[in-house]
């Protein structure tokens, strides 16, 4: 189900536009969602991971993005959208860090220790959050 | 709506005998709408001249609009003789900051030992609002502020009014970090208030070559100007916060690498001066 919030292609608050040229000068992989809900952006150190470029993706809702991850704790219990770091971060408006299992568009499944936190603004607005990725063990293919 | 520049000079006022023609003095823009309202843009040191001038003809109502606060933008405000005037309303617009009011940040300067006349002791009756990121209607013109990328918040103003948009981004460097030539017009600093402006006052601090000293210190190369106003689908740049160490004669080189990447249309891209007239009516006219 596709998110009713946030517009592909829209103007980006500076918060944001800053966030996104932070993350595009890292090696640390890192995603960005608008203060819709929207996936707007990732870097290419994210790319690797997921095994698609952000140019080939293109902005999706969050919610559809979370799904196609399939994201689940490393019990292997799927993680609510609104559990996962990004998912806290956004509706909660408090940083979160988990430990979280992601199947990448490659297939692969790794786990991953998640961190995302929200940019919140001068006036105590949403702005999106940042997310921010790292491969934890050794990743199996599924199947 | 007219704009009338006093001041276009970056970082610090430079009077002497290099800088006569395009002028010293730092950051100011008088617009006069034609419901009778004054905006000034900046209070830079362009505003004590002007308010020799505006004092003999007050406006019905004085908005002032600051991007931000460093010095170059606000060290005229003491200066500003209708400040003195009791019979006017002044309304000062400026970033908003989460830790302090706009008022007591600008009385940080307005107060001894940096001025002998404190903010709350002028006689003008001054209300102040933080910087509109929603449109709003003064007079007879809408205007919007956006954040852009400089050092400290600050903000750029598009000004509106019967079909014709001005656009005012003096300190700006939306290519930090970035390539403006191929990043999407959504994600560039500043894009959203300068599209479709009829003139755009944007910073043209660093020629080209000079820029990669300066990377991160919140000023544009020319070449991010003209590339920025590209993208933004403007009519018409005035390059200005010119920088202190630019002469006259450096000025007219600078104008030249910018007319250079805006081929067979030079005429749309101009140096700003002190003095200069902005004419936005039935057609435009600098």
């Amino acid at each position: 189900m596709s998110d009713p919030l946030g517009t592909p292609g829209s103007p980006k608050s500076l918060p944001l536009i800053l966030a996104r040229e932070l993350a595009s000068n890292l090696a640390t992989p890192m995603f960005l969602l608008d203060a819709g809900g929207m996936l707007v952006f990732y870097n290419d150190a994210a790319a690797i991971l997921l095994g698609r470029s952000f140019a080939e993706l293109g902005e999706i809702p969050s919610g559809e993005f979370g799904e196609a991850l399939q994201l689940a704790t490393p019990d292997g219990e799927p993680v609510r959208r609104r559990d996962s770091p990004a998912g806290v971060a956004f509706f909660e408006r408090r940083p979160a860090h988990e430990t979280l299992l992601a199947t990448a568009y490659d297939g692969v499944r790794r786990q991953y220790e998640a961190t995302a936190y929200p940019l919140i603004g001068a006036a105590g607005e949403m702005h999106g959050v940042v997310a921010v990725f790292w491969e934890g063990a050794p990743g199996e293919r599924n199947g | 709506m007219r704009a009338r520049v006093w001041g276009c000079r970056g970082s610090v006022a430079v009077p002497g005998a290099d800088t006569v023609k395009y002028g010293g003095n730092t950051s100011c823009v008088e617009v006069r709408l034609s419901s009778g309202h004054a905006l000034v843009l900046d209070a830079g040191t362009g505003m004590r001249p002007l308010g020799v001038v505006m004092q003999d003809d007050l406006p019905v109502e004085l908005h002032i609009l600051l991007t931000h606060l460093h010095l170059d933008h606000l060290q005229g405000l003491g200066f500003f003789r209708p400040l003195y005037s009791a019979a006017l309303d002044i309304h000062i617009w400026g970033p908003m900051s989460p830790v302090q009011h706009l008022s007591e940040r600008i009385a940080m300067y307005l107060s001894p030992p940096l001025f002998p006349v404190r903010l709350e002791d002028v006689p003008s009756h001054l209300t102040f609002h933080d910087a509109p990121e929603e449109p709003v209607t003064i007079g007879s013109a809408t205007i919007r502020a956006a954040k852009v990328t400089h050092q400290g918040p600050t903000v750029g103003y598009r000004i509106e009014e019967e079909g014709r948009v001005l656009v005012y981004l003096p300190d700006h460097e939306p290519s930090l970090g970035t390539d403006l030539l191929t990043l999407p017009a959504a994600w560039i600093s500043g894009h959203d208030i300068a599209r479709g402006a009829d003139v755009l006052l944007h910073d043209a601090q660093y020629r080209d070559h000079e820029y990669g000293a300066h990377v991160g210190w919140g000023h544009s190369s020319i070449a991010a100007t003209m590339e920025f106003a590209r993208k933004a689908d403007v009519d018409t740049v005035i390059l200005f916060h010119h920088d202190p160490y630019h002469t006259d004669i450096e000025l007219e080189e600078l104008l030249a690498e910018a007319q250079g990447k805006w081929p067979g249309m030079e005429d749309r891209v101009r140096l700003a001066y002190e003095g200069m007239m902005i004419v936005l009516d039935s057609e435009v006219k600098v």
